[in-house]
C-alpha cells in the first residue's frame, strides 16, 4: 500500500449523538424525525449548523434517505450520499469508512454517518416472514424453521464452539460485561437492571448455544457521527480523535447461499483483520479498549480470536469478566453495555462509545484510550471494523 | 394421514420466479435430490447460481445426488419466531455436509426426539417429506441418523 493510499490520520470526529434510546416499539417519535434528532445533536456536539453537512453515509438499506435529510435540513451542496451494501450492523465501520474516504479524497468536507431504526414502526429483525410461500434462498431454510438472525448464526457458533472445545462460560462472560458497563452508563436501556450468573443460567435458550442473554435487544432511537478532516478536527471542543484505519468485507465465498461459506464457522474478519491493522499501523496487543457488535455473545468470541485478541484454543481463559470489564481488565470490552445493554442501534453506539473513549467521556472510562477499535456485524457478510485514535497515536 | 417434522403453517417453499432452483424442488417431489453441477469442470455448487464460481462457465445443469450427508453442525430451536411453532416445543436443525457432491451442505431437520444429543460428523440419510395437503404442494428434505 503505497503511504498516501490510506485513512490514516487523515479524518477526525467532531462530533457525536444520539437520541434517547427506547425498547422497541416504544419511541414516540417517527423513524425519520429520530434521524433528524440524532443528526441535530451530534452537530450541536460539534458546534456547527446541520447546514454545514454535505454528505450522509449509513448502512443496512437504512430507511432515512439522504436526499430527504438534505431538503428538511436545508443543507446547500449534498455532495456524498452513500449507503453500504449487507444487512445487519455489519457495515457500521464501513459507513464510517466510506465518510472517511469522501473526506480524504476531497469529495466531501462534511460527512454524518448515521442509523435510525423503529423496529415498532416497521419489521422486528426477530420475527420470521408471515407470507403463505417463499422463494429464493430463504425458501431452503425458513421450512426448516431456520428464519431469525440467532438461528441463521447458531450453527456457525456451534461449530466454532465444537472444534474448539470452548465453554458456555465463554459467552457468558461477554453477556455480563455488557450488563455490568451499563449499570453506570445512564443512557443503556438495561441501567438498572444488572445481569449475574444465576440469571443468565437459569434465562430460557432462545436457540442453543444463545440464551436470552446471549441475544442483542431490538430497539427504537437513532445515532449519529460527524466527521470533518484531520486538520479540522482541533477546531473543535473535543479532543482530537482521528480515523486511523477502517476496513470492510468478507472472505471467500462468504456469502455463498444456504449455509455454504467453505469457511464457515467464523465471524468473517480472519482477511480483514490484517487490513485493519495494516492501514492503522497497531496490532491487537495495542487496542487499549474494544467494542466488538453483540448480535448473539459467539459473534463477538470468534470476533475477537479473528482479530488476534486471543487464539481459539484460549478462549475459555480469556473470556473472563473480569478481563473484559474497565478500567481494570486486560481488554475492557463493549464500554456503553453495547448492543446488549446500552442498546441495539445496529451497532452505531458502539463507534460512538469508542471516540467518547478516546475523548476521555465514557462511564466506564479506561485510564488510558489512546488505541480504540470497533468490530462491526460479525457473521454477516460484508462486515467491518475499524480503529480511532488520540492524537498520541499520530 | 401425513406426518410433518413440523407443525404446518410455515412459509411454503416454491421455485424461485427466475426458475435458478427449480429443479431442485421438483426432484424433491419425486424423492430424488437434484443439486447443481458445472458441464465444464463438473463441480457441484451449492446454493444454486447462474455461475459456476470456479471456472465460470454459464453451462449448469443438475444431477441427483444420493440424498446422504454427514452433519456439519446443527441447532437446536426453544424460542419460536413464527406463530405457527408457537406450540411446537424444541426442534433441531441440521446442516449436513455431502462429501460425494464436493462437500456442498443442505438444511434440513433432524428427525427423531428433539432433545437427543447431536454428534457432529453423524452419517445422516434423507427423507422425503411429502406435503401434499398443502397449496402449492411441496416437499422437504429432512435427515436421520443412521443406526
Amino acid at each position: 500500500m503505497s503511504s498516501d493510499r490510506t485513512l490514516r490520520g487523515k479524518v477526525g470526529i467532531a462530533g457525536v449523538a444520539e437520541t434517547t434510546y427506547y425498547k422497541r416499539g416504544e419511541a414516540p417519535d417517527a423513524e425519520f424525525k429520530l434521524a433528524l434528532e440524532a443528526i441535530v445533536r451530534a452537530c450541536a456536539n460539534a458546534g456547527i449548523s446541520p447546514k454545514d453537512v454535505d454528505g450522509f453515509a449509513s448502512f443496512s438499506n437504512d430507511r432515512s434517505d439522504a436526499s430527504r435529510l438534505s431538503a428538511a435540513l436545508g443543507i446547500n451542496d449534498l455532495r456524498f450520499a452513500n449507503m453500504q451494501w449487507g444487512g445487519g450492523g455489519g457495515g457500521g465501520s464501513g459507513a464510517i469508512g466510506n465518510a472517511a474516504a469522501a473526506i480524504t479524497t476531497g469529495m466531501a468536507e462534511c460527512v454524518v454517518v448515521f442509523r435510525a431504526l423503529a423496529q415498532g414502526q416497521f419489521g422486528r429483525f426477530g420475527q420470521g416472514p408471515r407470507r403463505n410461500t417463499i422463494s429464493g434462498d430463504f425458501a431452503h431454510t425458513v421450512p426448516y424453521g431456520l428464519m431469525s438472525p440467532a438461528q441463521m448464526f447458531a450453527m456457525k457458533v456451534n461449530r466454532f464452539m465444537f472444534d474448539h472445545g470452548v465453554h458456555q462460560e465463554a459467552l457468558r462472560a461477554i453477556s455480563l460485561a455488557s450488563y455490568h458497563h451499563a449499570q453506570n452508563n445512564p443512557r443503556a436501556v438495561m441501567h438498572g437492571r444488572p445481569l449475574d450468573e444465576e440469571k443468565y443460567e437459569s434465562s430460557r435458550w432462545i436457540v442453543e448455544p444463545f440464551h436470552l442473554y446471549d441475544c442483542c435487544q431490538e430497539n427504537d432511537g437513532a445515532a449519529a457521527m460527524v466527521l470533518v478532516s484531520a486538520d479540522r478536527v482541533k477546531d473543535f471542543d473535543h479532543p482530537p480523535c482521528y480515523v486511523l484505519s477502517a476496513a470492510a468485507g468478507s472472505h471467500h465465498r462468504a456469502g455463498a447461499p444456504v449455509h455454504n461459506a467453505p469457511d464457515y464457522a467464523t465471524s468473517a474478519f480472519k482477511t480483514l483483520a490484517p487490513r485493519l491493522y495494516e492501514m492503522a499501523r497497531v496490532k491487537a496487543s495495542d487496542v487499549d479498549v474494544l467494542q466488538s457488535y453483540e448480535n448473539f455473545t459467539g459473534g463477538v468470541l470468534m470476533s475477537m480470536v479473528e482479530h488476534d485478541f486471543c487464539s481459539p484454543s484460549e478462549c475459555n481463559d480469556f473470556f473472563a469478566v473480569d478481563n473484559l470489564i474497565a478500567s481494570t481488565g486486560k481488554l475492557p470490552l463493549n464500554t456503553s453495555g453495547g448492543n446488549l445493554a446500552e442498546c441495539y442501534m445496529h451497532g452505531l453506539g458502539l463507534n460512538i462509545e469508542a471516540v467518547r473513549q478516546v475523548w476521555g467521556e465514557s462511564s466506564n472510562q479506561v485510564d488510558t484510550a489512546d488505541v480504540s477499535m470497533v468490530i462491526s456485524g460479525p457473521m454477516v457478510t460484508p462486515v467491518s471494523a475499524c480503529i480511532f485514535g488520540s492524537e498520541a497515536t499520530l | 394421514m401425513s406426518v410433518t417434522y413440523l407443525n404446518t403453517g410455515l412459509p411454503k417453499p416454491v421455485p424461485a420466479p427466475d426458475g435458478l432452483d427449480a429443479p431442485f424442488w421438483k426432484g424433491l417431489q419425486e424423492n430424488k435430490l437434484f443439486i447443481q453441477r458445472c458441464s465444464s469442470c463438473h463441480r457441484w455448487q451449492w446454493g444454486p447460481e447462474w455461475i459456476c464460481h470456479r471456472c465460470h462457465s454459464f453451462d449448469l445443469g443438475f444431477e441427483e445426488v444420493e440424498p446422504r450427508g454427514l452433519i456439519y453442525s446443527h441447532e437446536r430451536v426453544w424460542h419460536p419466531v413464527h406463530p405457527a411453532l408457537k406450540d411446537q416445543g424444541p426442534y433441531i436443525v441440521v446442516l449436513v455436509e455431502m462429501p460425494q457432491a464436493d462437500n456442498i451442505r443442505i438444511v434440513g431437520n433432524l428427525l427423531g426426539d428433539p432433545e437427543q444429543t447431536i454428534p457432529i460428523g453423524s452419517e445422516v440419510t434423507a427423507r422425503f417429506e411429502h406435503h401434499k395437503d398443502e397449496d402449492p404442494v411441496y416437499t422437504l428434505l429432512q435427515w436421520q441418523i443412521e443406526s
